[in-house]
């Protein structure tokens, strides 16, 4: 059978490539975390809380991509609207585009009415993908996947530019309970109470991965469901499933409505001071999505588990790539971390076209 | 209606009655009796006379001539403030054949088409830009620079090339769009700025001048304005008339290569690649073929745009110029020339006229009556006005500016023309050619 496949150099030669990339890097880390246990430490756990926000990012692309076949390059501008509602609510304390004070922020303590402002974001956003899909993307069934994708950038360019109309000129934090602060592991403390050493690790990330961790598990325990289930069958064959009786439509809504929160959930951690540059929301909170693109890529653009190992190998790259390559920041441009994740991908998709875990397209003659 | 004849076959074909060989019946314009007369440039003397009569009004536009000047939009697109849109058009055509031959043609998805015009447009600097002390640049002419450009646009695309033929559809548009902010990122560090200059400002690229070598007089300059023949050229006319020699030679080029074998293969490869494989057409060979010939109108249009220009940063090579092709193709129609052209035109001076419309209801809410209303209620010049169009050029929020109100109506019309006519403006026009065709029986 093997000499029935495409001749293909680039192949044996890439995989051998990416193997010895892979085991130096192994090697090179390794080395690391004997030399500076601590540095490695701090590395790791930036990666993770990078990673995580990738994986919700890439979670949100994946479950749309599987129910109804799309990708959305809108997910960057929903992450946006996403923060941005959470901006008016919790750090404006006002209703979006009204004076009228928001009444959840003064329910229980400080963090409760976040928390509340938080959720009603995200049915927000929820509410704002499910008219997407209703009046966008349901017309636009059994088209060509790339028509379809081509709408998500149009429906970006509309939602980018009313979404940069409404930050204006203004700097749009999020209130964040929890800010910018973090706890130290290991060190040594002086006598003045200042920590040397260790490796200072902020809550934003493990924030990041918990919310990471528990959306997984959601989407784990939900395709097991009924619906899950409904799902799974409309992502394997849309006419078969109609059959069987599952209400596609149905199953178009839940994804995108998932896709939009998971997109916001994403754009609210890309614009936590510690895992993003800057604690605002602004235009550059919308590349989130682009950046995450590669994790979906690398994962599988099918593929729930790929998303999430996807996003972890980018976000570790990224911030290997900036922690221990700094030294040559002359030479690589400054911002060369952001372009990391586009190589791992190219390289990676010479090694396996369809990502690690998505399911080979099967040409049939 | 085709019939679709062998060579050797075709001494049956031939309609009785017809003299040459393949002769179109009169009043049949839609019969064609052998292959080679399908597929010429013009099938019939109706698109010969109606193509030669656009190209000499192109050529005439600029100048004040008495008939050509009395057709409606012609007599404003020909005027000083305009020619330069209707030059970006032209430049846009060249591109956005590019993309045409590899997503209409060839299938293959791509939307990194904004990193190939990039490509060129640096190597055009190298060749032909002036060299400062932070830049790179050697002066030669323009037939160096411009066919430069699209060699190493070209070059760079079979580059590519082996990497995007493992990948198929949707994993292609993503990893073009990924080598758009690597080229972004290249032109930012310390070597690609030796190409494209400062970050924030760019570079000088090279002017559209014709010499024979570098320090000589230039054969036709564009730098001032002058006589060429019997006629009086500002500076603009001179940059648009000679676009549009460029422009008109690429479009000939493009349909030539879709009507020869390679651009068959291409189609074959587009319909099912698989079939196309078992009918002897190496796929891995023509989409390499595809992606240089692709690069190469890249390139090209990449040179034109920063020449016209002058001067840009590496950032606007950016994924919103890839989208606007996509939407040029998109709008006009996948896989025509013609589809090709009128997307341009449409993607380039709609914004443009929805400038001036603005404009034009603004210079309208001084007066009263019903026009002055509704001019009112679209537009806001004041504090307490409440129209949706701000007439403040890039102020952000509410009211939008004229600028971002363009970039949401263009989002609309990508969404709207895909979801209503996925023909674009070809189907459009196909549909009003065989209405009237068939009128009065409208089916």
């Amino acid at each position: 059978m093997d000499r029935l496949r495409t001749f293909n150099p680039l192949s044996s030669v890439s995989t051998g490539v990416v193997t010895l990339v892979a085991v130096a890097t192994v090697l090179f880390y390794l080395f690391r975390a004997i030399v500076e246990p601590y540095v490695m430490i701090q590395t790791l756990a930036k990666a993770i809380g990078l990673g995580s926000t990738y994986a919700l990012v890439a979670l949100g692309f994946v479950l749309i991509f599987k129910g109804t076949q799309v990708v959305n390059f809108a997910q960057g501008a929903l992450a946006m609207v996403g923060a941005l509602f959470l901006s008016f609510l919790a750090a404006d304390e006002h209703i979006p585009f009204t004076t009228v004070r928001n009444p959840l922020i003064s329910i229980g303590p400080e963090w409760f009415g976040w928390a509340l402002s938080v959720i009603v974001a995200l049915v927000i956003a929820g509410i704002l993908g499910l008219v997407l899909e209703r009046v966008v993307i349901r017309p636009m069934i059994g088209q060509p996947l790339f028509s379809v994708a081509v709408i998500t950038l149009g429906l970006e360019a509309i939602l980018r530019t009313a979404a940069n109309d409404a930050v204006q000129t203004e700097l749009r934090p999020l209130a964040i309970p929890w800010g910018t602060s973090g706890f130290t592991l290991g060190g040594e403390t002086n006598a003045g109470g200042l920590t040397s050493g260790g490796a200072s690790i902020a809550w934003a990330y493990v924030a990041a991965a918990i919310t990471a961790v528990a959306a997984f598990l959601a989407v784990y325990f939900f395709y097991r469901s009924r619906m899950g289930v409904a799902m799974r069958a409309v992502a394997f064959d849309q006419e078969a499933a109609m059959a069987q009786g599952i209400n596609v439509g149905r199953v178009f809504a839940i994804a995108w409505i998932a896709g939009s929160i998971l997109a916001a959930i994403g754009g609210i951690f890309a614009t936590q001071p510690p895992i993003a540059q800057t604690g605002a929301v602004q235009l550059e909170t919308q590349f989130i999505a682009f950046r995450a693109l590669p994790a979906v890529i690398l994962g599988g653009l099918d593929s729930v588990q790929g998303a999430l190992v996807g996003g972890l190998i980018i976000g570790l790259a990224e911030i290997t790539a900036g922690q221990y390559l700094s030294q040559y920041a002359g030479t690589l441009g400054s911002g060369y971390p952001l372009v990391v994740p586009y190589l791992v991908m190219i390289v990676g998709l010479l090694v396996r076209p369809y990502g690690f875990f998505g399911t080979p397209e099967v040409r049939r003659v | 209606m085709t019939l679709s004849v062998n060579k050797g076959l075709s001494g049956f074909a031939r309609l009785p009655g017809s003299g040459r060989k393949g002769a179109t019946l009169l009043g049949r314009p839609n019969l064609f009796t052998s292959y080679e007369r399908e597929s010429r440039i013009f099938t019939s003397t109706t698109q010969k006379v109606v193509a030669a009569v656009i190209i000499v009004v192109l050529f005439l536009m600029p100048f004040e001539l008495p008939v050509i000047n009395q057709i409606p939009i012609i007599r404003f697109l020909g005027d000083g403030p305009y020619l330069r849109p209707v030059s970006t058009t032209l430049v846009y055509i060249v591109a956005a054949l590019g993309l045409n031959l590899l997503l209409g043609v060839a299938g293959q998805v791509s939307i990194g088409h904004a990193f190939f015009m990039g490509a060129g447009a640096y190597a055009a600097a190298f060749l032909g830009g002036e060299a400062t002390s932070t830049v790179y640049g050697h002066g030669l002419p323009i037939w160096i620079w411009l066919p430069g450009a699209g060699v190493t646009a070209a070059a760079i695309g079979v580059l590519i090339a082996p990497v995007a033929v493992r990948l198929r559809g949707l994993y292609l548009a993503i990893v073009t769009l990924g080598l758009v902010f690597l080229g972004i990122h290249m032109g930012n560090m310390d070597w690609g700025r030796k190409f494209a200059g400062d970050p924030g400002l760019g570079r000088d690229f090279p002017s559209l001048e014709l010499a024979l070598w570098k320090g000589q007089d230039p054969i036709i300059s564009t730098a001032d304005d002058g006589r060429w023949l019997w006629f009086d050229v500002t500076k603009a006319e001179k940059i648009y008339l000679v676009l549009l020699c460029i422009t008109l030679f690429m479009v000939v080029l493009a349909k030539n290569i879709i009507r020869s074998r390679t651009g068959r293969a291409l189609q074959a490869i587009r319909d099912r690649d698989v079939a196309a494989e078992v009918m002897g057409i190496p796929e891995f060979k023509y989409k390499v073929i595809a992606f240089a010939l692709s690069s190469f109108f890249a390139g090209i249009g990449g040179a034109l745009l920063a020449s016209l220009v002058g001067k840009l940063p590496a950032i606007e090579w950016d994924l919103f110029l890839s989208v606007e092709f996509v939407a040029i193709l998109l709008i006009g129609g996948l896989g025509t020339i013609s589809g090709t052209v009128l997307g341009a035109i449409f993607v380039v001076l709609g914004p443009r006229l929805i400038e001036e419309v603005t404009k034009w209801l603004e210079s309208q809410t001084e007066a009263t009556g019903p026009v002055a209303t509704v001019a009112d209620l679209i537009v806001t010049d004041g504090a307490n006005d409440f129209g949706p169009v701000s007439t403040a050029t890039q102020s952000p929020g509410w009211p939008m500016s004229i600028f971002s109100w363009n970039v949401v109506i263009y989002g609309l019309l990508i969404v709207v023309f895909l979801i209503f006519e996925p023909l674009g403006l070809y189907g459009i026009w196909l549909n009003i050619k065989s209405y009237f065709k068939r009128w009065p029986f409208s089916y």
